[in-house]
């Protein structure tokens, strides 16, 4: 009983409508920024890594490229201040946790991935 | 002139503010409370409100017990505790819950720590202990020396050895509240709260006053209230 009074004050916080991607994605990470009174939305784009947490501490971490520099962000899953995120291009990997990622260098290696495969088949499939 | 509860903590969890900030909240199940003896200055030499939380079958109650609740017409409960000079005015019979608080206010929390059994002196005491290698050798987690020579021949009185550790009573103080709802009984308090989940614990109102803060009691609408009372 006391463990669901704690998942309806949990669930009451999730997002509304749940981010659809999944690791191996290049995403657009739209968050909100506060800068003295202003609020503004600022842009993470990379690969995502991995997700981990259950519930409302879910998060995923997404990593790029920054000036030859590898940088990783976590992003809490459910916190308010992750506007959205946006799917540029769904990998395709075997691997629930991209962790090979950071030993690979250059263009090809890093952020380039195999490319949409199940969702290019089902329409050639169709054809 | 505080107001104070008899609660339960239900766990941890976190909760996103408006801004976007994650916050550590205890979750306490804060009432019903019933109220039974109302203590004053005439009739018992002090003032205070006895509360009782957690109703009970009465066939489980001393007789004792059971007549003084008989005599102020209460449930059968688990737990009374009084609290003195309790500020919100109530009558034997009435409930009170987690109402008596507002986001934003400074509580103490008082419960019962988790009993850890008989721990040791690294544990306990936070000593060092010993290398757990460089030759070490069945050295790893004693307290080394306890007294000097001949003089003074005597371990000190005090002196911080191996023993019992938890289950002992313990307050935190200047929580504040992240959130009531009041229509579930539940306070959301920011930090952690002496206890096991389950454990009764005691939210009262900060004896210290954090930033600026001031109990119920002493705000300017709720004191003109008293005033206009007296005359």
């Amino acid at each position: 009983m006391n463990q669901a009074i704690l998942d309806k004050i949990e669930s009451e916080q999730f997002r509304k409508n749940p981010f659809q991607f999944e690791v191996g994605d290049t995403v657009r990470v739209h968050t909100k920024v506060v800068e003295g009174d202003k609020e503004r939305i600022q842009v993470f784009s990379g690969v995502v890594i991995g997700r981990r947490g259950r519930g409302l501490n879910e998060t995923f971490t997404v990593r790029r490229i920054s000036y030859g520099e590898g940088v990783e962000r976590v992003f809490p899953v459910h916190s308010p201040r992750v506007e959205k995120v946006e799917v540029e291009r769904s990998g395709s990997v075997r691997r629930a946790k991209l962790t090979y990622l950071r030993k690979r260098l250059g263009k090809g290696a890093t952020l380039v991935k195999e490319k949409e495969t199940r969702a290019a088949a089902a329409p050639s499939a169709g054809k | 002139m505080p107001v104070g509860i008899l609660g339960k903590k239900l766990g941890q969890t976190r909760v996103y503010d408006a801004k976007g900030v994650a916050t550590a909240v205890t979750v306490v199940l804060a009432g019903p409370n019933r109220v039974l003896q109302c203590k004053t200055q005439q009739s018992d030499g002090y003032n205070a409100v006895q509360l009782g939380f957690d109703d009970q079958k009465e066939q489980r109650l001393t007789k004792p017990l059971a007549g003084h609740i008989k005599k102020f017409n209460g449930q059968p409960v688990k737990r009374i505790r009084e609290f003195r000079n309790f500020s919100k005015e109530v009558k034997p019979g009435d409930v009170v819950g987690a109402a008596l608080f507002e986001a934003g206010d400074y509580v103490d929390a008082i419960g019962l720590t988790k009993g850890r059994g008989f721990e040791g002196v690294v544990k306990r005491h936070r000593f060092a202990g010993g290398d757990s290698t460089h030759g070490a050798k069945g050295w790893h987690r004693r307290s080394g020396a306890i007294g000097q020579r001949l003089f003074p021949g005597t371990v000190m009185r005090g002196m911080r050895m191996p023993g019992h550790m938890g289950q002992v009573r313990r307050t935190v103080q200047n929580l504040q509240v992240m959130q009531v709802r009041a229509e579930e009984n539940l306070l959301l308090i920011k930090g952690a709260i002496p206890g096991a989940k389950g454990d009764y614990v005691i939210i009262r109102e900060s004896k210290k006053r954090p930033k600026g803060w001031k109990p119920h009691a002493e705000r300017p609408e709720n004191v003109e209230k008293a005033k206009s009372k007296k005359k």
